[in-house]
């Protein structure tokens, strides 16, 4: 036990020891949460649309203002033809174009089937569907508002709400998000290129010529990254709460226990790792390309795996971050307890004891 | 009394047997002896000290330490041994004592109990104690590894070439502590490429190619040359040699420091010498001279 404790020591050592890369271990999720949270974004805000108002009456006056006031809009141009909606896009400096017909107030007073012209820079798709769903809400709205005073036929309005995050804000996707790539990316690399560092600089050698277990070795090896990893997911939960105002709904012990089970996945994973490596950089290459892409691209964080065929959605069942992902959004935004995610905590154990028992497996005793 | 160190017709290969790095040796070690296996880079050394220390299993071949099988017993040897690898290896963020203090609590020990042992070496290491290992000259850095192997009071010490990219100074330092270890009763084996270093073993083998060439002791190697050695030397030593090579007296002839030494066959020193006179090199000195290990390693060599 002794020489555990002081194998242990050694470790924090190594970390504390390390300063350039103890500041990117600590201040990657801070950074992280930040840029997410402020810089990139999905969410559309004062995009520039451009009018061209032909009909010049009430009726189409009245649309406009109401687009302009909604929060998705900024009327930066009215235009007068054509040829200038056409300069505008291709200047680059709108996003979207209403053109009015010359009748419009006309033909909406008198239940003419009146008619607007939408067009959307579509070089961006999923900005382009976004903004016409938008303006194509906002005339629907406007439609009822006036069909109400005129003529009472009964409409179906649909109410709708939005669950667990009715201001639709980014921060409650990519916050799981960024808990499950910082912690992948400090246990499986951190542990993977810790314990090949061993091998490289010939101290394993030395290491497996002693009454010392070598499994004990390893083991010893996760314990800082462990810490490490729990002040992270403190910092990440802090800063989510405070800075991006987006509370922890469901319990913070549940949440804590299962990003352990999930930091321990990990480590697992980078011991796998660093079993089946022998240099440094190969055990760099294999966390990032088969760990921190298929994380990106399989967790669900970055796009949605129900739209994915169906291979690459049975591929993402094997990415523990998936599962991770799906928890930490069942817990921090939806609220829900353990009856909810005991299916996903099984799934992540699984996981986890598969590739424990495939480490020690293949983890040799002496050299080569 | 049973040897300490027993490898028994050792065979090891590398790359699925493409390449021979141990050829059927055989050798033993006597308990308390201060074993030097002399070779060149490559002639397998390595190979041998890591399948001693467990780290690698032979192809074919028995090997033993302390009485214990290499392979079935390689848990019981591991607490037993000191192994010094032959690149430094050692933590270089961690200071000098936190290196020393980490060794010995991996083997159940603390610096305290076996002081005595290092004593001597330490001592020097004492006013850097709190710098990195990293930082350390090479010669420290050996001297730390030594102290690092040995406190946990091994019974066999491995040393595999520990005074390689050390200064002279510093080698001549490290020998008389093989010297002192020696006397504590530990079984010290020792590689290096370094000939100069081997007569201060108590037994030497000469390995080259993964095959041990001789086994002996430093004294009786050098009583065993067989032909007399003659030291030539001259200002214009690329014609000398070149000249050597032409005379049909001489059997060998290879560079050896500044000079050339060279064996005659017998009756035929006079010819030589008269050669080389006519040849008119310059400032020729041609003289016998006692032989030393390197010449008797090459002597092996051409054998």
């Amino acid at each position: 036990m002794k020489q555990f404790w002081s194998f242990i020591r050694k470790e924090f050592l190594h970390v504390f020891r390390d300063r350039k890369t103890l500041i990117i271990l600590f201040g990657m999720p801070v950074v992280q949460i930040l840029i997410f949270g402020f810089a990139l974004t999905n969410e559309i805000k004062n995009s520039r649309i451009m009018v061209l108002d032909a009909a010049h009456d009430i009726q189409s006056s009245r649309l406009i203002s109401k687009i302009q006031a909604s929060r998705y809009f900024q009327v930066t141009q009215i235009v007068h033809n054509e040829a200038e909606i056409q300069e505008g896009f291709r200047g680059g400096n709108v996003n979207i174009a209403i053109v009015f017909p010359l009748n419009f107030g006309h033909d909406l007073e008198s239940g003419e089937r009146p008619q607007l012209q939408v067009l959307a820079d579509a070089s961006d798709p999923n900005l382009a569907t976004a903004l016409t769903n938008y303006v194509s809400n906002i005339t629907a709205d406007y439609q009822r508002e006036i069909q109400k005073i005129n003529t009472p036929i009964p409409t179906i309005v649909p109410e709708i709400k939005m669950m667990y995050n009715p201001q639709l804000k980014g921060a409650p996707n990519f916050v799981p998000g960024v808990m499950a790539l910082v912690l992948l990316l400090v246990c499986v690399m951190m542990t993977a290129v810790s314990i090949v560092r061993e091998k490289e600089t010939g101290t394993m050698e030395i290491l497996l010529v002693s009454p010392f277990k070598p499994i004990l070795v390893i083991l010893s090896k996760t314990i800082p990254y462990l810490f490490v990893s729990l002040i992270n997911v403190g910092s990440i939960l802090l800063l989510s709460v405070l800075v991006l105002d987006l509370p922890i709904h469901g319990s913070l012990l549940l949440l804590l226990l299962e990003s352990t089970l999930f930091i321990i996945t990990c480590l697992i994973l980078g011991i796998f790792i660093s079993v089946k490596t022998q240099t440094m950089q190969a055990a760099m290459l294999i966390s990032l390309m088969g760990m921190l892409l298929p994380t990106m691209l399989f967790s669900g964080f970055m796009f949605p795996i129900e739209n994915m065929p169906k291979p690459l959605q049975i591929i993402s069942n094997i990415i523990p971050s998936k599962w991770f992902y799906i928890i930490v959004k069942s817990i921090m935004i939806k609220g829900l307890g353990w009856e909810a995610i005991w299916k996903e905590t099984l799934y992540l154990l699984g996981i986890a004891v598969f590739f424990f028992a495939l480490g020690m497996k293949n983890f040799k005793i002496r050299l080569a | 009394m049973a040897s300490e160190i027993i490898l028994d017709d050792i065979v090891k290969t590398y790359g699925k047997g493409k390449q021979l790095a141990v050829d059927h040796v055989s050798l033993q070690v006597q308990p308390g002896e201060l074993f030097g296996l002399i070779g060149p880079d490559g002639a397998g050394k390595t190979s041998i000290f890591r399948i001693l220390t467990t780290l690698l299993l032979a192809d074919s071949g028995n090997a033993s330490v302390a009485g214990l099988d290499v392979v079935k017993d390689y848990k019981a040897i591991r607490k037993i041994v000191g192994y010094m690898p032959g690149k430094f290896s050692l933590y270089p963020d961690l200071t000098v004592k936190e290196n020393l203090q980490f060794f010995a609590t991996v083997f159940n020990s603390d610096i305290q109990e076996n002081y005595h042992l290092i004593r001597d070496i330490y001592v020097q290491l004492e006013p850097f104690k709190e710098r990195r290992a990293g930082k350390l000259s090479g010669g420290m850095k050996q001297k730390l590894a030594l102290c690092c192997a040995l406190i946990h009071k091994p019974r066999v010490l491995f040393l595999d070439e520990p005074t390689t990219g050390v200064d002279p100074v510093s080698r001549k330092e490290f020998w008389q502590m093989l010297a002192r270890l020696k006397e504590q009763g530990i079984t010290i084996l020792v590689s290096t490429p370094y000939m100069d270093e081997a007569g201060l073993c108590e037994r030497i083998a000469f390995i080259q190619n993964g095959k041990i060439l001789k086994t002996e002791t430093p004294d009786q190697i050098l009583k065993e040359f067989p032909d007399a050695l003659y030291k030539i030397q001259s200002d214009n030593m690329y014609h000398l040699m070149e000249l050597l090579k032409q005379i049909p007296e001489i059997k060998s002839s290879y560079a050896f420091g500044d000079s050339v030494h060279a064996t005659i066959k017998e009756q035929g020193s006079q010819t030589v010498r008269q050669r080389l006179i006519d040849a008119g090199l310059p400032s020729l000195v041609f003289e016998t001279t006692k032989p030393q290990i390197e010449d008797c390693f090459i002597q092996y060599l051409h054998e």
